[in-house]
């Protein structure tokens, strides 16, 4: 067992090198665990419908709206389960949500 | 010079405790491990401890102190029986997988029901897969020789677990026998410093978070670690005990040999009842039967490839269990041994005895009866029966 050993644990990791107790080292590591496997329905955004009303972003439950200088440019499809949340909010029908191959 | 005293059990626990020092002791009151946390909140409140001591409401409270304060790095003891030690059941498992070294005396006592307060194993073997390590003692001075040893072995950089010390309730921890202790400064020496590394809640310099969600891309990886540590405990357990021998001239391997070199027939027992089967086979060499015993000290990890050793030439076999695993076919002892014999190429026969359930007496006429079923299994080759109970009306 290592002291300060700061891994990225992945689904690679092996049993030898996984840390102790499952012992987290560094804050928002959440982001390496790629959820978008779980997902079953996949939301598609359109930019040229998008009114940039910005509905979408905050009712995501997994911050895979992505957002830049103000503006939605896609979604993080490593974190998106899916859920669908902003198909439903979207005034305009921006999205479409289909069936993840 | 080591100091002469005539303690009970619970005091020489209690004392070891004291020489230790630890940060953080958290317990609740339970009979017969009771005097325990009771004299230990003496030595407390009259400051030969600087221990926090943390009156808690349940047992599963305690033991949920006591992960929390190993977690933040502390050098945490608590002690239990029985139901207690079934009330921090879940947190037991928590304590193992998150390889927090917490050492705790369990003072061996029948888990209800039927409520019972007397002595049986049925506590501390139904924990046996928490993950603990598991020391058993034969008397109030193993208690104490363990209990010192056992904050070596747990916070061993190649361990990191918890242990369990045991000790039968009552015929050890209430009775008054001569021990011999170590200077507080040689147990202090012994223990060294406490440290916990840098992986700790309270290291300002290097934020951690433990006890995190393990889903199943991970969580099968940290119990195969886990797993790992109980294996190296067994090479540390023998390393610590070669040190304490050193130290106090008193030898502890992970079980006791007694009167084994030429053995034909011999018990596998655990604890107290050992002490009153070594006067049975001192009576049966006497009259030049070749009875031996083995004593195990170390249930976790289990020592299998050593008591295949010990016991192939032997040509019958009884083990003893002081609880039942009710799984129909003998206690866990006996399951245990057994297996470990089967790669065996000569292997004894060998007989289970589930013995002494709640606090029934097991005297030398008892244990002289299951010596003479073995002698008689030798004699004509025959096994009557595999799975028995020794001292119950039938």
């Amino acid at each position: 067992m290592k002291d300060n050993k700061k891994v990225t644990i992945t689904t690679e990791t092996t049993w030898k090198e996984i840390t102790p107790g499952g012992i987290v080292y560094e804050a928002g590591n959440a982001h390496n665990y790629k959820t978008g496997e779980w997902r079953s329905m996949r939301p598609i955004w359109h930019s040229e419908k998008c009114k940039q009303c910005l509905l979408c972003f905050p009712v995501c439950p997994d911050s895979s709206i992505l957002v830049e200088d103000g503006k939605v440019v896609g979604i993080d499809y490593d974190h998106c389960k899916g859920c669908g949340v902003c198909v439903n909010v979207c005034p305009f029908n921006v999205f479409d949500f289909v069936k993840e191959e | 010079m080591a100091i002469r005293e005539r303690l009970s059990g619970n005091e020489a626990v209690a004392t070891a405790m004291k020489q230790i020092n630890p940060d953080v002791v958290a317990a609740f009151p339970i009979t017969p491990s009771t005097e325990v946390p009771q004299y230990f909140s003496q030595f407390v409140a009259n400051g030969s401890v600087d221990t926090e001591f943390v009156a808690v409401e349940s047992e599963h409270s305690a033991m949920s102190a006591c992960v929390g304060a190993s977690a933040a790095g502390a050098r945490v003891m608590t002690a239990t029986s029985a139901n207690g030690l079934a009330l921090m059941w879940e947190i037991l498992y928590i304590a193992a997988s998150s390889r927090l070294p917490i050492v705790m005396p369990v003072i061996n006592r029948a888990l209800s029901g039927p409520i019972n307060i007397h002595n049986d194993h049925s506590d501390s073997m139904g924990a046996r897969d928490s993950g603990w390590i598991q020391l058993y003692s034969e008397d109030n001075q193993e208690a104490y020789d363990n209990i010192i040893q056992a904050i070596r072995i747990a916070e061993h950089k190649d361990v990191r677990l918890p242990v369990m010390v045991c000790m039968d309730g009552f015929i050890v921890s209430h009775s008054v026998e001569n021990i011999e202790l170590l200077e507080t400064e040689k147990v202090k020496e012994f223990v060294g410093e406490y440290d916990p590394g840098l992986d700790t809640l309270l290291n300002p310099e290097q934020p951690v978070a433990m006890g995190p969600l393990d889903l199943p891309p991970h969580y099968f990886e940290h119990k195969r670690q886990q797993a790992e540590a109980m294996k190296n405990a067994k090479e540390v357990i023998l390393e610590i005990a070669k040190e304490f021998e050193a130290l106090t001239g008193r030898k502890y391997g992970l079980f006791e040999e007694y009167k084994m070199e030429d053995a034909e027939v011999a018990i596998v027992v655990l604890n107290s009842t050992a002490g009153t089967a070594k006067e049975v086979v001192d009576e049966l060499r006497e009259k030049g039967v070749k009875a031996g015993l083995v004593k195990i000290r170390v249930f976790r990890p289990f020592p299998v490839e050593e008591l295949r050793e010990a016991l192939k030439h032997v040509k019958a076999v009884a083990v003893m269990d002081k609880a039942d695993s009710f799984s129909a076919a003998g206690g866990p002892v006996f399951v245990e041994t057994r297996a470990a014999l089967y790669d065996a190429e000569t292997r004894p026969v060998m007989i289970s005895y589930i013995y002494g359930l709640g606090g029934r007496d097991v005297k030398t006429d008892d244990i002289m009866k299951v010596y003479e079923d073995l002698l008689e299994i030798v004699k004509t080759g025959e096994v009557k029966s595999v799975y028995n109970y020794l001292g119950v009306r039938e």
